[in-house]
């Protein structure tokens, strides 16, 4: 489709239609949108564009995004340590921090198991999670994968992995809209699932 | 029940049409390709959110738009419902029910009920066993729209392993090749544990027992089901083929699952066919048989790169007379038992648990053309009294005469009631 147009519109569009959830109708629709927008607000943009990437990296210890060596969670002295709460994703550690329901620490996977895209335990921050667990420190590991598929055999493949190390392995209660992403989920019903989280390993 | 109104935006071939469509019998008259089937389409399509010809939602929008809008008012005894289904080509469907939006589109499913009878049917009794598979599980998520969540992670789950199995063997074979050892054992049964280091070639194969319980889970489910499914059929579609032919034998019912059939040789004594039906009710004994079954099995899967024991296996068994339908039957002894199987769908749907719609509405697409004057007669004497018969013919004297009332001509995307 962006064959149609020359140089650096074609360059734009071509740029847009590769971001997640955009095909190349919207890719256009964004490109046209940009050159009839004003250059500051242009500006601002590709600004923020730049910052994130030089400003935001990965937590060291959890994999959040984060400005500095460890994200504001990790580096806070309030929150609990002996509760890690492993999620697929950074958006879904922003999830549940506004349920307001756990105050212990994230772990962030970068995934979830899936063999179509290739993805396998050793692609996701399991063996970091592993050496967080090795201090004993840590009592209690809330599983808060997606409830799709996916989300399920990450779950039963940590608990397994989980299971001979001593601690607790939780999951978030059902109710939650199976087949969905966590990030999707209201508040309130986010809130009584971590509330009604159950053994993995009893 | 009948669907009184119809409106279709960007449907398959219609960017509009609005209809009133009467009870009873109406017929869609009309040269080939006209859209007839579209509309009948349609209807059907709001009872389990799938339609009779494709897999995929994609052909049913319009070439060229975004999305596609059915809606329909049914009339469902005293209560008058509206469900509004829109069809979209790049996201998730957004469903209406008496004009106010569903949180999940399956909350609209299964208000209109539907039968449809078509050409392919034949495929039920002539095709391969995906066919019948599609056909009990469609008739499951009609009964039960909540089944369709099962079945979508049974498929999802399947694809998953599918697709490890597929590179694990791979890497197996590709190592087996290089070394010249003799194959892996069976990986230890107790699963992964914590001790265990990460090794790059080995992660694909340490998570297959997760898949295994995935499938063995969702599998169990949807067998218990389809099998208390053929159990409530077996006795309709019986009565239905003694009805809709006139000839000796009765047809009979089953369901073979690949599950029963994988066990080892020296199983305890053989069970006779279909006496281990009882058993396939049972969700965690069926689902401790396929995990059993799989471990046994993952050699040869691993070689393969398949799935080679579940519900995807399964088939829903044809027997008339003793015989398999399958390669012994009559082109028109093929034809009574596709439309018994229809007639039974039909009956089960009205006098359902819980269901107070009275008849799903019957649609015949194009059938009658493919039946010889007898099964005509009789199948047309069959459905006349039924609450709403919707009828699509390319002449009007493919119309059995029993089936007279009304009728719209369909031409050019135009549909005209003319009588
Ligand atoms: N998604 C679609 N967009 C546009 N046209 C379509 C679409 N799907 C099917 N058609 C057209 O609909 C016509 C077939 O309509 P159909 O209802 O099957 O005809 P019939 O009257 O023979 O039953 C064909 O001309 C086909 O090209
Ligand atoms: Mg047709
Ligand atoms: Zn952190």
């Amino acid at each position: 489709m962006s064959a149609a147009y020359e140089g650096a519109v074609a360059d734009l569009i071509a740029e847009l239609g590769r971001l997640p959830g955009v095909g190349p109708k919207s890719a256009q629709r964004i490109a046209f949108h940009i050159l009839s927008t004003d250059s500051d607000d242009v500006a601002r943009l590709a600004d923020a564009l730049i910052q994130v990437k030089a400003r935001v990296r990965f937590c060291a210890i959890c994999g959040n995004v984060a400005e500095s060596e460890q994200c504001r969670i990790c580096a806070d002295p309030r929150r609990n340590d002996t509760q890690i709460c492993v999620v697929e994703e950074p958006r879904d550690v922003v999830a549940i921090e506004r349920t307001r329901e756990f105050r212990g620490r994230y772990h962030v996977l970068g995934g979830a198991i899936n063999p179509i895209d290739g993805v396998g335990p050793d692609d996701l921050r399991i063996r970091e999670l592993m050496t967080r667990l090795a201090s004993g420190v840590v009592t209690e590991v809330i599983i808060a994968t997606d409830p799709n598929v996916e989300g399920e055999a990450t779950a039963a493949y940590l608990s397994r992995l989980l299971g001979s190390m001593g601690v607790a392995v939780t999951r978030l209660a059902s109710g939650l809209p199976v087949g969905g992403d966590l990030e999707y989920a209201d508040e309130i019903t986010l809130g009584r699932a971590f509330e009604g989280r159950v053994r993995l390993d009893a | 029940m009948h669907v009184s109104d119809l409106a279709l935006n960007d449907f398959r071939s219609y960017p509009e049409v609005v209809l009133a469509i009467p009870p009873g019998i109406t017929a869609f008259v009309g040269p080939n390709g006209q859209g007839k089937t579209n509309l009948v389409e349609s209807i059907g399509y709001l009872a389990s959110f799938s339609s009779h010809r494709v897999a995929s939602d994609a052909p049913l929008v319009r070439q060229g738009a975004q999305r596609a809008v059915v809606r329909a008012r049914a009339q469902l005894g005293e209560r008058a419902r509206i469900v509004e289904i829109e069809i979209n080509a790049g996201s998730a469907n957004r469903a209406r029910l008496d004009r106010a939006p569903v949180a999940r589109v399956r909350e609209a499913a299964g208000i209109v009920r539907s039968v449809v009878f078509a050409p392919e049917d034949l495929a039920l009794v002539k095709g391969d066993p995906d066919v019948r598979r599609r056909y009990l599980d469609d008739l499951l998520v009609q009964r039960t729209p909540r089944i369709a969540a099962v079945r979508a992670d049974y498929e999802r789950v399947l694809r998953q392993r599918t697709s490890l199995l597929k590179s694990a063997g791979a890497l197996r074979s590709g190592r087996r090749s290089r070394t010249a050892a003799p194959p892996a054992p069976p990986p230890d049964p107790d699963g992964p544990t914590g001790s265990e280091p990460t090794d790059g070639r080995s992660g694909a194969l340490r998570t297959l027992d997760v898949w295994d319980a995935q499938l063995a889970a969702a599998g169990a489910r949807l067998i218990a089901a389809r099998v208390e499914l053929v159990r409530l059929l077996r006795p309709l579609a019986a009565a239905a083929y003694a009805q809709v032919s006139s000839a000796q034998g009765d047809l009979e019912l089953g369901y073979r699952a690949s599950v029963a059939q994988a066990r080892p040789d020296d199983a305890p004594d053989e069970a006779p066919p279909g006496g281990c039906e009882e058993e396939l009710l049972a969700v965690d004994l069926v689902e401790a048989r396929l995990l059993e079954a799989m471990s046994r099995l993952r050699p040869k899967e691993l070689e393969r790169g398949v799935c080679l024991v579940g519900p995807h296996r399964d088939d829903l068994e044809l027997v008339l007379g003793g015989l398999p339908v399958k390669g012994y039957a009559s082109h028109g002894e093929s034809w009574s038992v596709a439309l018994a199987l229809r007639l039974a769908s039909f009956d089960l749907l009205r006098d359902d648990d819980g269901w107070s719609g009275g008849d799903p509405v019957l649609i015949l697409d194009d059938v009658f053309a493919e039946l010889d004057a007898r099964r005509r007669t009789r199948l047309a004497a069959l459905v006349a009294p039924a609450e709403q018969v919707l009828l699509t013919a390319a002449v009007a004297e493919d119309v059995p005469e029993e089936l007279d009332g009304a009728r719209f001509d369909v031409m050019g995307g135009e549909v005209t009631r003319v009588r």
